[in-house]
C-alpha cells in the first residue's frame, strides 16, 4: 500500500450565483486590476490516504466527494494528486 | 403523542422549540444526535444553531448522525419532520428535500424580522393559518439563498410544494423584501409527501407577546392539532 496525497478541489457550479467571488472581483477592482473578468471562489481538501495506485486513490477520493465533500446540486469537483506523501504512515 | 427535538453539538434553538412545542401541548423530548431511536415518536424537529460549526457544509457532517438514519426512515414512513434553519440545511444534505441553501447574496448574516406568506395553508405545518396570510418572524442565518435548478423550482411550484415565501408586510410580492436571494423568494417548502417541511425563518422565535410576535405558533399548533386534535 502507497500513501497518496490528493488535491480535492471544490467549486460551485458556473452558471451560480457566489456572492463571496462577486466581493473579492469588486475588491480587486479597487485595487486598479482591471483585468479581472470574473472571480470564483471554492475550497481545497487534502487528503491523505493508503491505496495500491494512485487511480484507485482518486477514484476512493471521487467516491468521497459524491457521498460527502461536495454538494452536487451546488458545486463540481476536481481530484488530483498533490505530491507524494513525505513519510508514509507518519502522522503530519 | 410525543415529538423530538434533535440536539446536535452546536444546536442552539433545540430549547427555543422545545418550549414552544411544550407550551401548545407537543410533549417534546430531546434526542441526542447519537441516539439510535425515534420508536415512540409522533413527530420529529431539527432546530437550528450551527451543528458542527457549518464545517464543510452548513448540515453536511450533522446528515451523516446516527439519528439522521432514523429520521429518514421516520420520514420515509410518512412521519412528520420539520426542519428550521440549520434544521433546513440538514434536510437539504440529507436529501429529504430538493436543494441546497447558499450563501445570501448580500454576503452578511442576516439577523431581523422579515415578512413571509402563508402560500400553502394545506399542510400539516400551515392548517392553522389563513392561505395568504402574512406572518412576521425572524430569520438568522448567512446560508439562507435557496437554490434548486430550474426543473426543480417549476415542480415546486406547480405542486403547491412552496409553504412560505418572503414577502412585504401587507403580503404582497416584492423582491425587495426578499432577504437572501432566494429563488422564488422561497422561504420554506415541504416533500411530495407533505411530511417533511424546511424553513429558514424561527417560528419558535415567535411564540409570545413578549418576543414581538406569535406569528410562529401556528406553526407549532397547527402540528399538534394534526396529532392530536383533542389537544391543540
Amino acid at each position: 500500500m502507497t500513501q497518496h496525497h490528493l488535491e480535492i478541489r471544490i467549486v460551485p457550479r458556473p452558471g451560480l450565483l457566489d456572492p463571496e467571488g462577486k466581493a473579492i472581483h469588486h475588491a480587486l477592482d479597487s485595487l486598479g486590476y482591471e483585468s479581472v473578468k470574473n472571480v470564483r471562489v471554492g475550497k481545497a481538501i487534502y487528503v491523505d490516504l493508503e491505496a495500491p495506485t494512485s487511480e484507485e486513490a482518486i477514484a476512493e477520493a471521487e467516491a468521497m466527494c459524491r457521498g460527502l465533500l461536495a454538494n452536487p446540486v451546488t458545486e463540481e469537483f476536481e481530484v488530483g494528486v498533490a505530491s507524494p506523501a513525505a513519510e508514509p504512515g507518519e502522522p503530519s | 403523542m410525543r415529538t423530538a427535538v434533535l440536539t446536535f453539538p452546536g444546536s442552539n434553538c433545540d430549547y427555543d422549540v422545545y418550549q414552544a412545542l411544550k407550551s401548545v401541548g407537543g410533549n417534546p423530548e430531546f434526542i441526542w444526535h447519537r441516539d439510535t431511536t425515534l420508536d415512540t415518536m409522533d413527530a420529529v424537529v431539527l432546530p437550528g444553531g450551527f451543528s458542527y460549526g457549518d464545517y464543510l457544509r452548513a448540515g453536511a457532517i450533522a446528515r451523516m448522525s446516527p439519528i439522521m438514519e432514523q429520521v429518514v426512515t421516520f420520514a420515509a414512513g410518512g412521519g412528520p419532520v420539520l426542519g428550521i434553519c440549520n434544521g433546513f440545511q440538514i434536510l437539504c444534505e440529507a436529501g429529504l428535500l430538493p436543494g441546497a441553501l447558499t450563501r445570501n447574496d448580500t454576503l452578511k448574516f442576516e439577523s431581523r424580522d422579515v415578512w413571509i406568506r402563508v402560500e400553502n395553508a394545506d399542510t400539516i405545518f400551515s392548517g392553522d393559518y389563513g392561505q395568504g396570510q402574512a406572518l412576521r418572524m425572524p430569520i438568522a442565518h448567512a446560508e439562507g439563498n435557496y437554490y434548486a435548478d430550474q426543473e426543480t423550482l417549476d415542480s415546486l411550484e406547480s405542486g403547491s410544494r412552496i409553504v412560505f415565501r418572503y414577502c412585504d408586510p401587507s403580503g404582497g410580492d416584492d423582491e425587495g423584501w426578499n432577504p437572501n436571494g432566494s429563488a422564488h423568494s422561497i422561504a420554506g417548502i415541504r416533500n411530495e409527501a407533505g411530511n417533511v417541511l424546511g424553513m429558514m425563518p424561527h417560528p419558535e422565535r415567535a411564540v409570545e407577546e413578549v418576543l414581538g410576535s406569535v406569528d410562529g405558533l401556528g406553526v407549532f399548533t397547527s402540528l399538534v392539532r394534526q396529532l392530536n386534535p383533542a389537544v391543540a
